[in-house]
């Protein structure tokens, strides 16, 4: 077994997600399945190897680079109404700071 | 559905030309169709006519003046609901973005309106796009139009099944892992992964940045040409889109493909492949050596390891991605004492059981002491993907593979066990990791009736050369071998 039910709460909490107690079961099973799985990676020797983090530039050599204009960007009356609890001109959250 | 309701990007410029109907008639019948096959099918989401007949209007007044008409003028068009539309509700088929209505066109939209065409709705997908059978939506499966008790494919489920039962002329995709090329195979119908870079992602909403692209499902092999064209180029908003010139795509049909080198991986031939889905990509093989195509045999030797490392780079940047739905912005909130438990519960409860599995697995593949042993490796296995491909296309002009192991499963079959799910993206995963263009062709049918597709692979930016052979095997009867 690679993962435990005390890691998938950890990783729970890490990526801010409320899991019930079946699902951390569940998960716990399946991700170990598939990190199992995943080791097969250790078969190749990727010593020599460097990671591949771009994929534009591993294929063309065109830069996108543009100017670095500032434009203004006028839509909060646009976007507020569609936040759960919006208080003009700010989105509203419980409480963060202790009194 | 039968030959002489479905339309073609030609047949619906020809008759606007001939006025044998216009743009506003065509755009109602489409709605007509989609009232009474979507009810089954549950491929659309939502629908946009308010902003679909403006734009037949628009057409229609066009025409009406004599003006000369765009390529996709009047073409009704499908968009996944991962893309966003302004003020068109946009879901990803997710609980957590219920209500939620974008306040900008992606690019995409922006430039297929610009060339005529009509956004009908959108189509219902898996959630985040994660998926390989369009289960995972969190407002039902799609049912597939042509066996409706089995899978469209996913995870652009919804937009194959609009185009293939002909409730959309052609639709936008899009692909991390498969979820265009899949569901183009599963529906019968061809379907197109860009390269990485040719089209902009701006606007779509993001599940693996490195590796998400969007693409279109289309009834024929010209006409996902034509959207191409429209689709492809730079976007100042996109810095990973490419300033390369973007050719005339359906231009360039027709070329015979005689002396073209196609590469076969015998990796791709190996266990897992359905015999009937290997016996017809094989009799797919033959028809292109008979139009004068020569047969290479090739390895892609990293080929087994794609998945592993699909799913740690994958996992991993939509863990990062994801982490913007927190309640506060837009979507659902589930309220909570304190901030935290409000980020906790609202995407605990909002999301759905496959996303959150990919969070959890993504958070702990880039998590304090398990980054080099995983997302590292994964990326460094990805180089030797990519590098797989560079081989190869020295020694081929495209590479030839099945587009799926097996053919259209039953609703059901296949959802208790997600890394059973997972293999089965084997011959789309590697594409992917690469960077490369594909794309999926009808290549007959098994002996139940289920299409199968013919997956060509060229070289980053080789989408001509793709469409080309593509089109050349549609025009010799793929789909009917």
């Amino acid at each position: 077994m690679k993962i435990s039910r005390e890691d998938v709460l950890k990783v729970a909490a890490l990526a801010n997600l409320e899991l019930t107690d079946a699902e951390v079961e569940t998960y716990r099973g399946q991700l170990d399945d598939i990190l199992t799985y995943i080791e097969k990676l250790n078969e190749i020797d990727t010593s020599n190897i460097e990671p591949m983090t771009q994929v534009v530039a591993a294929s063309t050599d065109d830069s996108t680079l543009r100017d670095d204009v500032v434009v203004r960007s006028d839509v909060i009356t646009e976007v507020l109404p569609g936040a759960p609890d919006p208080a003009p001109l700010y989105f509203r959250v419980p409480r963060v700071i202790e009194k | 559905m039968s030959a002489e309701t479905a339309w073609t990007i030609p047949e619906v410029r020809a008759a606007l030309d001939a006025r044998k109907i216009s743009a506003r008639e065509l755009v109602k019948e489409f709605y007509a169709r989609i009232d009474q096959r979507n009810p089954e099918l549950n491929a659309y989401l939502a629908l946009s006519p308010e902003r679909a007949y403006a734009q037949a209007d628009k057409i229609d007044a066009a025409i009406a003046s004599g003006d000369a008409l765009p390529p996709l003028a009047g073409v009704p068009l499908a968009v996944k609901d991962v893309i966003s539309t302004r003020g068109i509700p946009t879901t990803c088929g997710s609980r957590i973005l219920e209500g939620y209505r974008p306040p900008y066109d992606a690019t995409v939209v922006t430039r297929l309106e610009h060339s005529g065409a009509i956004v009908l709705g959108k189509t219902n997908c898996d959630e985040f796009a994660m998926g390989s059978s369009n289960e995972n939506s969190a407002y039902g499966p799609v049912r597939n139009p042509v066996a409706t008790g089995r899978v469209p494919g996913g995870s652009s489920g919804g937009s194959g099944a609009a185009v293939a039962a002909g409730l959309a002329v052609v639709a936008l995709g899009t692909d991390t892992g498969g979820s265009i090329r899949q569901p183009g195979s599963f529906c019968g119908i061809p379907a197109m992964m860009p390269s990485y870079g040719r089209v902009s992602r701006y606007g779509l909403i993001a599940f693996a940045s490195s590796l998400d692209r969007i693409g279109p499902f289309a009834r024929t092999v010209r006409d996902a040409a034509t959207v191409m064209s429209a689709l492809a180029g730079r976007d100042l908003l996109d810095s990973t889109s490419s300033a390369m010139p973007v050719p005339d795509y359906a231009a360039a049909l027709g070329r015979s493909p005689s002396g073209l080198r196609i590469g076969i991986p015998d990796d791709y031939f190996a266990e897992g492949l359905d015999p009937e889905v290997r016996r017809k990509v094989e009799a797919g093989i033959g028809l292109l050596e008979k139009l004068g195509c020569r047969r290479v045999s090739i390895r892609m030797p990293n080929t087994d390891y794609a998945v592993a490392a699909y799913y740690i780079i994958a996992t991993a940047e939509a863990s990062s991605n994801l982490a913007r739905y927190d309640g506060v912005r837009y979507g659902a909130r589930v309220p909570g004492g304190t901030l935290i438990e409000m980020y906790q519960k609202t995407r605990g409860r909002k999301f759905g059981a496959e996303v959150k599995r990919r969070i959890v697995l993504g958070t702990y593949v880039l998590s304090a002491g398990y980054y080099d042993a995983y997302y590292l490796k994964g990326q460094k296995v990805r180089s030797l993907i990519a590098r797989d491909f560079r081989e190869a296309f020295e020694k081929v002009d495209a590479i030839i593979t099945p587009t799926s192991p097996v053919p259209p499963f039953k609703l059901g079959e296949r959802t208790s066990n997600p890394l059973e799910m997972y293999l089965a993206d084997i011959y789309t995963v590697t594409g992917s990791l690469a960077g490369v263009p594909g794309i999926s062709v009808p290549c007959g049918k098994t002996s139940e009736g289920l299409p199968v597709g013919l997956q060509i692979y060229g070289p980053a930016f080789g989408e001509q050369r793709v469409l080309q052979l593509a089109h050349a095997f549609e025009h010799a009867g793929g789909a009917e071998l």
